[in-house]
């Protein structure tokens, strides 16, 4: 396997962006990728897009945006694990690269949410989950995450207030984003005083609707060290993938993510690191209890311990390990196929030094988990600097 | 051959609303309602309840206290309701699935007003005692609705009750002695096709129409089987409100006590195809062996179905196999207004 | 329109809630499967699950999906049958949600759970109830 590089990386503002449509944010994100990589072809596409069929009605996406970018021709392809799309998006591009099959890949991820009603948004969303044995019954994803939060509580001792100290950690990491689609101050007061989505979920512990699209751009080694010239040189050292049972009612323990774990082992087994080895982490807060299971998955917290460490400010800046910086799912905003390349984003900035305000001081090794549905699949990447 | 009931079972939906919170919206006297027609309350159906959900539910309680029969050695299934959620595709179809009855078993959905029911129990037995079938089933359930402001919104109520005919000695928990129909072209009550409510001939409803044709049903088939009102345990009439089943009982001369167990429907409403069959589930339940019970349904339109059933040893050993009626009725009940109503029943229009 | 063949062919498992025993090793399936997921069998029994069990967890929607708007607060369920088979149902005829636990014994119940529409077919199956 060859060794495989980030040479750009693009983002747009994320919001309610009622004046785009979803071919020209994709198409924004993906050009702001290819100036920054400083490269004007690329040898494939792929596309993280959890559902462009019922959100825009539009599927035949790869040939659609390839066409749009001017870039016809080139071998382009959708790929889809519900919310995990945008890191399936990085897997399926490495995996392109390393193989020798292509040399400079881009990666990207896009979600127009807002063209359909909230009722249809959610309907999309919970697409994710088993629609015969789960959905028919009425159940969303704020539903399955509060059953699995409730479960968490009762075993560990959680309490809403570690829950909305993520959301309050999150929501002042995105004051520092100005691509974030929030930029709001919150108290644990505010989330544990907001609308009561699914009990004990708060509209506050939730991600939001957004559209948006990010896009990096990767490459061989080789050509990365021809393009890159003096800017550090970001590498993809680790990278895991995991299924589990989509339905609850299969799942042996609900306070635990297996899918998460699994990944995460199979992507520190390939970079040759540990938990503690990582110094940035982007991982999926799509809600509250998401963030605090995902970081005890991925072995930087005890199972039960990541609600203390939420509270105890652990996972803030300056703490032992930074989590969502960018300011998460949470508060950046969560157009589900584009969250797991928009991470990439997030951490590639970090570990070149050029994250401004937010910036972790020293960060070389940095680490990006996404997961689809109530964590039936999981992605996670090792991204490392050159020093 | 002996035919006779070998599984019974009722079901009655949790939710209930008072007589004073219906009158409260229309204006309308409360105290008089439930002094002149004995309501009190009745029952209501959530949104996800309606006469299959609530045929089935009853069913299942039937074959709980049947000894075991199989569903699939059920050869018929008739559901009476007036309120069968499709107006084109069988009822029996949904409850035979559900009960594992089908695919060789004869299956019809009965309509005719309140005594659809009774007509499911009468096919039902006939079918056995005809040797068509062994086992056969008739279920009578109602989401009944009453025009908003109108008498019957006070009593419109829902239910089911359903009941396994067979012939297995060993299984007999009341014999049927005797049967009888009496009916006529009597238009006391009716809905049009497309309708949402029913239409009434208010007064015209007593006299002509409920207590003429209970009367003569029930004098009919007490001449039928040379029997009188004191030789019966319990008797059960129809009853659209608490006041009517009474005044007919006494006009035939059966005492309160008699009337007593299967008078149901000042706290459950009328409950149209189930009212008489609930009746009888609830009387069965406090029944002695050797006791004759007389059931007598109404059905506006109009015909009075009659049973004479004579209850056997094994009532004893079954009946608490399943939940009894009454405590359905009167336990775990969760009161609503007059709003949380008018949604559930479907009346308030809602945004496209 | 969904095609009526996409919910009839669940009318077992949803009307009569019949399951599949794997025949190697007994695991019992809901919904069956065609494989057996601990023991890779591929013969099967039909079994019927248990109406009783208890809630493992659950929780209470106030923001409920299509389709379900107008039962809100939408009370949700991962329901432990009495023979340890496990099912997502709602929970109905909750009189008072701070009586909701984990441990609470409910039964089974056949309800309408959906319907596509005033003019479309009527989804029905099993939800939850107190016991």
């Amino acid at each position: 396997m060859r060794d495989v590089a980030i040479i750009g990386v693009g983002m747009t503002a994320w919001g309610e962006l009622w004046e785009k449509s979803l071919r020209t944010i994709w198409t924004e994100a993906a050009l702001a990728a290819l100036d920054d990589a400083g490269v004007d072809h690329v040898d494939y596409i792929t596309i993280g897009c959890m559902s462009p069929g019922l959100f825009v009605g539009q599927e035949h996406l790869a040939s659609l945006l390839a066409d749009e970018l001017g870039m016809a021709g080139v071998p382009a392809a959708r790929v889809e694990t519900a919310c995990a799309s945008g890191g399936l998006a990085l897997r399926m591009g490495l995996a392109e690269v390393a193989s020798g099959l292509s040399d400079i890949v881009l990666v990207t991820g896009v979600e127009k949410m807002n063209d359909v009603d909230t009722a249809e948004t959610t309907y999309a969303l919970g697409t994710a989950a088993d629609q015969e044995w789960e959905a028919f019954h009425g159940v969303t994803f704020p539903g399955l995450y509060a059953m699995m939060a409730r479960l968490h509580m009762a075993k560990y001792g959680t309490t809403s207030e570690q829950l909305a100290a993520v959301s309050v950690k999150n929501h002042a990491n995105a004051l520092l984003n100005p691509d974030a689609q929030y930029h709001l101050k919150l108290t644990v007061e505010d989330v544990l005083g907001s609308t009561m989505v699914a009990d004990p979920l708060h509209i506050f512990d939730c991600s939001p609707i957004t559209d948006g699209a990010a896009a990096v751009v990767i490459a061989s080694m080789d050509v990365a060290r021809e393009i890159t010239g003096d800017r550090p040189i970001v590498r993809i050292t680790g990278s895991g993938l995991a299924t589990d049972t989509i339905t609850l009612a299969n799942r042996e323990d609900l306070t635990s993510l297996p899918a998460v774990r699994k990944a995460a082992e199979r992507a520190y087994a390939m970079a040759g690191r540990v938990p503690g080895d990582i110094h940035v982490a982007e991982v999926h807060d799509c809600f509250t209890i998401a963030e605090i299971m995902t970081t005890e998955a991925l072995g930087f917290f005890e199972p039960g311990q990541g609600g203390p460490a939420a509270e105890k400010g652990l996972t803030g800046h300056g703490g032992k390990i930074p989590v969502n910086t960018s300011g998460g799912l949470k508060a950046k905003g969560h157009p589900v196929g584009a969250t797991g390349v928009a991470q990439v984003v997030e951490v590639a900035t970090q570990l070149r030094g050029e994250a401004g305000q937010r910036q972790v001081e020293g960060a070389r090794i940095g680490l990006t988990q996404t997961m689809g549905g109530s964590g039936g699949s999981a992605v996670v990447h090792i991204l490392e600097v050159e020093s | 051959m002996v035919v006779g009931i070998i599984g019974y079972g009722a079901h009655v939906p949790r939710r209930r609303i008072r007589v004073e919170e219906i009158a409260k919206v229309w204006g309308a006297d409360a105290p008089s309602y439930k002094r002149g027609l004995k309501l009190h309350q009745k029952s209501v159906p959530a949104l996800d309840e309606d006469t299959v959900t609530l045929a089935v539910e009853a069913a299942r309680n039937a074959f709980e206290r049947s000894g075991g029969v199989h569903p699939a050695e059920v050869g018929a299934v008739y559901v009476g309701s007036e309120s069968h959620p499709y107006a084109v595709k069988p009822s029996g179809t949904i409850v035979a699935e559900a009960l594992g009855i089908v695919p060789e078993v004869h299956i019809a959905d009965l309509e005719f007003a309140c005594k659809a029911g009774s007509e499911g129990m009468y096919l039902a037995q006939s079918l056995v005692k005809a040797g068509e079938v062994r086992y056969a089933m008739g279920i009578g359930a109602d989401t009944s609705q009453g025009a908003p402001g109108d008498a019957l919104e006070y009593s419109a109520a829902a239910g089911a009750a359903a009941f396994l005919f067979g012939a297995d000695p060993d299984r007999l928990i009341a014999e049927v002695m005797a049967t009888y129909s009496w009916t006529t072209d009597t238009p006391d009550f009716w809905r049009r096709e497309h309708m949402h409510y029913p239409r009434h001939g208010s007064r015209f409803t007593g006299e002509p129409a409920y207590f003429r044709h209970i009367m003569s049903s029930a004098q009919g088939i007490m001449e039928k089987a040379g029997l009188e009102p004191r030789d019966f345990a319990y008797a059960v009439f129809h009853q659209p409100n608490g006041k009517f089943p009474l005044r007919v009982g006494k006009r035939l001369g059966f005492t309160m006590e008699q009337l007593e167990p299967g008078w149901l429907s000042p706290w459950l409403g009328n409950t149209y195809s189930g009212a008489s069959p609930i009746g009888l589930t609830a009387t069965l339940d406090v029944a002695k062996p050797g006791d004759l019970i007389l059931m007598t349904s109404f059905g506006s339109g109009a015909g009075s179905d009659s049973f004479i059933f004579k209850v056997t040893d094994r009532i004893e050993a079954v009946r608490d196999r399943a939940p009894r009626t009454r405590p359905q009725i009167d336990e775990n009940v969760i009161q609503i207004d007059y709003g949380t109503y008018a949604k559930l029943r479907r009346k308030i229009r809602l945004g496209e | 329109m969904r095609s009526p063949g996409r919910s009839w062919r669940e009318h077992p498992q949803r009307y009569r809630l019949e399951a599949a025993k794997c025949t190697g090793c007994g695991r019992i399936l809901y919904p069956p499967r065609v494989v057996c997921p601990d023991c890779g069998g591929r013969e099967f029994e039909t079994v019927t699950l248990p109406r009783k069990g208890t809630i493992v967890t659950y929780t209470v929607i106030d923001v409920p999906p299509t389709g379900f708007q107008g039962q809100a607060p939408l009370v949700l369920a991962l329901v432990e049958l009495e023979n340890g088979v496990r099912t997502m149902v709602q929970v109905a005829d909750v009189p008072d949600m701070d009586r909701l636990a984990v441990g609470m014994p409910v039964k089974l119940e056949f309800r309408r759970i959906s319907e596509d529409g005033e003019a479309g077919l009527i989804f029905y199956g099993h939800k939850a109830v107190p016991a």
